[in-house]
């Protein structure tokens, strides 16, 4: 595996492979965005007792779901980066952080939508919620330690860190409702004993986390494809890249001239 | 290069240097006191004073306080051996930079999260807590303390090359105090109710072993990418 995954160390390799990879993650988002809100904001039937507004949940769990994966995710690369010293690695994590804390706010914006009708307040001090709101103070963290070096080499490392150090506290977000009993409902979907929500509210539920996942990941790689180039941005093959593509843009723009 | 001092005597010497320029400069010491002392005062004057009231409040205020005020010193840790040069001497030196961090840190504490737990009984009667719940706060801040001091040396290692550090390590910090903040008070809580709360304590213990052994590494790595 060693051998396979070695090339990717290299920025062009990983480049290369974002390009590969963007349209399929792209077409996925896409597809399944379309048909996971289709179907659960418009045909997955009503709740007994919540009525149409459970339809949010077809948002704020796939976001709630993805803020911590995405964390998780951001701080494996730290470890990759730090263990094996990859500069790409410490791309990937300035590329997630940004993109995480949009989705963790996502969360805490419909959650608060949510909360309004169900609990009659828009924010209550649950354990859910205010590990949430950490978590999203953990991505501000990073980004804006790695805003604050002016060397990007050692701001890269210094971010990857603190994300490191920061995950420590993803279990006890994903526990916070088993340990504290409060207002915010424990893991309805993922239980042993099968799934305590509805099928025809759990497909399309599916559907969404799908759709959520892509999207992220599509974000992700069009900013990670932005790091590598802007990292790399004094090496020939960036050179040539902008240059083949400027080329293409003016010999359009000579040829819309001369119709 | 030939080790000339043993392990004990680097930690000792490290230690007693960083000891000795807080006591010169007193301010160090006092200032976090003070400041600890004036942020108690400003809850009674912003909730009310009713005794019931600051009995039910004194778990979290003191805690919260006790955050604010390790926060003070945190930027102090690495900064002054950083600006004149020493810190960059001691990573050079051939002896483990966690073992010096772990020496710096415990310099920290003894500065300011000592006077804080040997203060906190005549804070706990300000607030009007019980006897019990008093012996409870010393010792959740006793254990809590020092790892405060360890979780915050990450980030001051991290900031400590910046030229704004101060503010940034605020938001770097805090939120990795909150679990502590949490299992603290909810100790507190327990022990007014006269509830065992030693499970709590443990938690707090695991938290403290668990950050012994991993901060001081994460510390010197970041001090590494602060220097570079």
């Amino acid at each position: 595996m060693w051998k396979w995954l070695h090339p990717y160390a290299k920025a062009q390799t990983a480049y290369r492979l974002c390009n590969i990879l963007l349209p399929y993650f792209a077409m996925i988002a896409v597809l399944s965005l379309i048909v996971g809100w289709v179907w659960g904001l418009g045909f997955a039937p009503a709740d007994y007792q919540q009525k149409d507004s459970y339809r949010i949940i077809f948002i704020h769990v796939p976001s709630a779901i993805l803020s911590m994966g995405a964390y998780s995710s951001m701080a494996i690369a730290a470890f990759i980066a730090l263990v094996w010293q990859l500069k790409n690695a410490e791309l990937a994590v300035i590329a997630i952080a940004p993109v995480g804390a949009a989705v963790t706010l996502i969360a805490l914006i419909t959650g608060a939508a949510w909360g309004k009708p169900m609990w009659g307040a828009w924010w209550v001090w649950d354990a859910r919620l205010t590990t949430e709101l950490i978590l999203l103070f953990l991505y501000l963290g990073v980004i804006s330690l790695y805003n604050a070096f002016e060397d990007k080499g050692s701001a890269g490392r210094a971010s990857c860190i603190l994300a490191l150090v920061g995950s420590i506290n993803l279990p006890i977000i994903h526990f916070s409702v088993e340990w504290w009993n409060t207002l915010h409902q424990g893991a309805t979907i993922t239980k042993f004993d099968g799934s305590a929500i509805d099928p025809s509210m759990f497909w399309p539920l599916m559907v969404n986390i799908l759709a959520f996942s892509a999207f992220v990941g599509t974000v992700v790689l069009i900013r990670l494809k932005n790091e590598i180039l802007l990292c790399e941005k004094h090496r020939p093959w960036v050179r040539d890249l902008v240059k083949s593509q400027t080329q293409n843009v003016t010999s359009e723009i000579g040829d819309n001239n001369a119709v | 290069m030939q080790r000339q001092y043993s392990y004990r005597q680097l930690f000792f010497s490290v230690y007693k240097k960083d000891v000795l320029l807080a006591f010169r400069q007193r301010s160090e010491i006092i200032n976090p006191l003070l400041f600890f002392l004036i942020v108690i005062s400003l809850f009674p004057l912003g909730i009310g004073p009713e005794p019931q009231l600051l009995t039910r409040m004194a778990p979290g205020i003191i805690w919260v306080a006790a955050l604010l005020s390790t926060m003070l010193g945190l930027d102090k840790i690495f900064r002054d051996d950083y600006q004149d040069g020493s810190l960059e001497q001691l990573l050079m030196s051939p002896y483990p930079t966690s073992l010096i961090v772990v020496a710096k840190i415990t310099a920290h504490w003894s500065v300011t999260g000592l006077p804080l737990v040997l203060f906190s009984p005549m804070f706990g009667l300000l607030l009007n807590l019980d006897a019990n719940s008093m012996q409870a706060a010393v010792v959740t801040l006793l254990i809590g303390t020092p790892l405060l001091s360890l979780i915050g040396a990450i980030g001051a290692g991290l900031t400590v090359g910046l030229q704004k550090g101060g503010i940034l390590l605020s938001l770097l910090v805090l939120p990795l105090y909150i679990p502590v903040l949490i299992f603290a008070t909810s100790a507190i809580d327990t022990s007014a109710m006269s509830l065992d709360y030693t499970a709590q304590l443990a938690i707090l213990g695991a938290m403290l072993a668990v950050g012994l052994v991993l901060a001081p590494f994460a510390v010197s790595s970041a001090l590494k990418v602060s220097i570079s």
